[in-house]
């Protein structure tokens, strides 16, 4: 009769070794904690040089910078805070014409005009969406993703804010290295500022009121003005992108309501495994530069694109890198039972 | 009176576009965002075998209801029920394949005003002096005989008893032999050949276009959050507040409009009665 067999995972020795801060003593346990840390950051700040010869592929490194705002948004609002949120595309929108009035009215120049701008469109969406608050699950998806439509229907029916055309002639950064950096420097502070947040005090209230929010409530905690909270943040960081997009195509319209920058960091997400942020900036520098290259298929690209993304969930529906962290972390052997 | 017979007109469109989506989600819990692709599909599919193969308008439409039914099992069986349970991927995964089937006619050149579907019967009625053309008259008559045949499918035979069964309580159910996997399959095959059949009625009326499968989705889950997810008699109630709602629109403000208004009547319900009109969800009711 043939053995039945069953994988058995374990932490590698060296994982052990190196949870307990105090416990480091040598150059290889240091690096097993450090190197993946720092493959992300050297590889976003020092990915503007190395790409200085390919204009073509700074401009994407930007693309995909602005997706992983977006998905680390919404990775952290679907994940820490309970509420899946598919109004991507409103906080860019909001952010963008924010940026956009700031810069023609005020004559602010963009390194001021983009965190007034994520500043005001944050407190604007969070102010939107707090009657909604209550809603759960697909419930409040389905709300926020109603929520840009909406604004683009407005914007067209009656014509604000130069209607359907936009508004043009919007101030550029000029010089290319402050343009990039600002973005690259920007995304990883938000990324590292989200992940501290998420074990602060403030964390565990809303990872708890994703667990179970009558509890927190119980416990005397105002959950809505949590909730808000977390919505200010998740935005503020849609609008910092949707601003920084407005500035560097010098012009703000009805297109950065588009759905795109809906259902992409989503993707973005899923592929890339949700519930760590780090995940969601994965999918971002994956599905981007995947999307360009599909160019090469011309209007078959969305198609690609499409089953690309559905094979993905399909086979590895938890995300690529909780199956990279977990190959990092642990061993695997088959085993007799 | 016009507001009144095309509001009912209206309103009976709504219904046909929604009914399959409630369907298959009411019973089978399962979001198919590939709904409004599927309706495109049909119209093509229908056009394709009517002007390329010569077939007549009935078995065209009989055969293209049945590859509509087709592919709706295959969604299910090659994606969904690997992924069942997981509610973000299936809502990913189905806009997906929506996505990719609508591109797709978009590449094979099908654009433009050039492809439209017969109608039935060329003509106008008038109807206290409305001038209504058969084609609408047909939209009402073929959402009643629909009305009436899912409703004496679910009551009176033993698949449509099953289905009622898994949609009221899957475990129970399944402890009494009721396959889950075969009432989803039935359920998403239904559900698709009804958005084919919303297909074949309303393109008549229009010429077929790739992006009416997106606003065709917007529709349908519109109908289907105002009238509470998953329930027929809420469906069909908000489909007549939504026709009615759009008809009068169009009437007194613009066309333009007729979007502003389904997407506030959307976002009004879920704030003020999340469950909808008849919504089963009593929990969602419960305010944190």
């Amino acid at each position: 009769m043939q053995t039945e067999k069953r994988k058995e995972r374990i932490d590698r020795g060296i994982k052990i070794r190196s949870d307990g801060i105090y416990a480091l003593s040598s150059w290889r346990e240091i690096t097993y904690l450090i190197a993946p840390r720092f493959l992300l950051i050297g590889g976003l700040l020092a990915a503007p040089l190395l790409l200085h010869f390919f204009p073509y592929w700074q401009k994407v490194l930007l693309i995909i910078c602005i997706y992983a705002l977006l998905s680390m948004a919404f990775d952290f609002l679907a994940n820490y805070v309970g509420l899946v949120c598919l109004g991507g595309s409103f906080f860019v929108g909001v952010g963008g014409y924010g940026a956009a009035l700031l810069n023609k009215y005020l004559l602010l120049s963009p390194l001021i005009s983009i965190p007034l701008a994520a500043l005001f469109g944050a407190a604007f969406c969070t102010l939107l969406l707090l009657p909604c608050l209550p809603l759960r699950g697909v419930y409040f998806a389905i709300i926020t993703l109603m929520y840009p439509l909406m604004m683009t229907r407005i914007i067209e029916a009656f014509e604000l804010f130069g209607g359907t055309n936009g508004m043009m002639d919007i101030q550029g950064f000029g010089n290319p290295w402050i343009e990039q950096y600002f973005l690259v420097v920007a995304t990883l502070v938000f990324l590292f500022a989200l992940r501290r947040l998420s074990v602060e005090d403030l964390g565990l209230v809303i990872r708890g009121i994703k667990d179970n929010d009558q509890s927190v409530r119980a416990s005397g905690i105002n959950i809505t003005f949590i909730k808000a909270q977390a919505i200010f943040y998740a935005s503020f960081l849609g609008c910092f992108a949707g601003a920084y997009l407005a500035h560097v195509y010098m012009w703000a319209g009805l297109s950065m309501f588009a759905l795109d920058f809906s259902i992409i960091p989503i993707a973005a997400t899923v592929v890339g495994g949700g519930g760590s942020l780090l995940g969601a900036v994965l999918g971002a520098i994956l599905l981007v530069p995947l999307s360009e290259v599909l160019r090469a298929f011309g209007p078959l690209r969305i198609v690609v694109y499409s089953l690309i993304l559905t094979v993905v969930i399909v086979i590895k529906g938890e995300g690529l890198l909780n199956y990279l962290s977990r190959k990092y972390h642990q061993f695997e052997r088959w085993v007799e039972i | 009176m016009e507001i009144l017979i095309y509001g009912i007109v209206n309103s009976f469109k709504l219904i046909l576009i929604a009914f399959g989506f409630t369907l298959v989600y009411g019973t089978s819990r399962l979001p198919n965002f590939a709904h409004g692709a599927i309706f495109v599909f049909t119209g093509f599919v229908a056009w394709i075998m009517m002007h390329k193969l010569n077939l007549p308008f009935l078995p065209a439409a009989l055969l293209s209801l049945a590859c509509a039914a087709l592919v709706g099992v295959v969604i299910y069986q090659f994606i969904l029920k690997r992924i069942r349970g997981m509610n973000m991927n299936e809502i990913i995964a189905t806009y997906a394949i929506g996505v990719a089937l609508i591109e797709t006619f978009r590449w094979l050149g099908f654009k433009g005003t050039t492809f439209t579907l017969p109608v039935v019967k060329e003509g106008v009625v008038f109807i206290a002096d409305v001038p209504v053309d058969y084609q609408r008259l047909m939209v009402v008559a073929v959402g009643l005989v629909m009305l009436a045949a899912v409703w004496a499918f679910t009551k009176f035979t033993r698949t449509g008893r099953a289905l009622r069964g898994i949609a009221q309580d899957e475990r129970a159910a399944m402890m009494l032999g009721i396959d889950s996997d075969m009432t989803a399959t039935l359920a998403m095959a239904l559900g698709s050949a009804l958005s084919g059949l919303a297909a074949l009625m309303l393109f008549p009326l229009g010429s077929i276009v790739v992006e009416a499968g997106y606003n065709t989705l917007i529709f349908a889950l519109a109908v289907c959050m105002v009238g509470g997810i998953g329930s027929w008699s809420g469906t069909v109630l908000a489909a007549f507040v939504l026709g009615f709602l759009q008809v009068v629109t169009v009437t007194y403000l613009a066309t333009h409009f007729q979007m502003v208004v389904t997407l506030a009547a959307i976002i009004a319900t879920l704030i003020l009665k999340p469950s909808g009109f008849f919504g089963k969800h009593k929990e969602l009711e419960e305010r944190v």
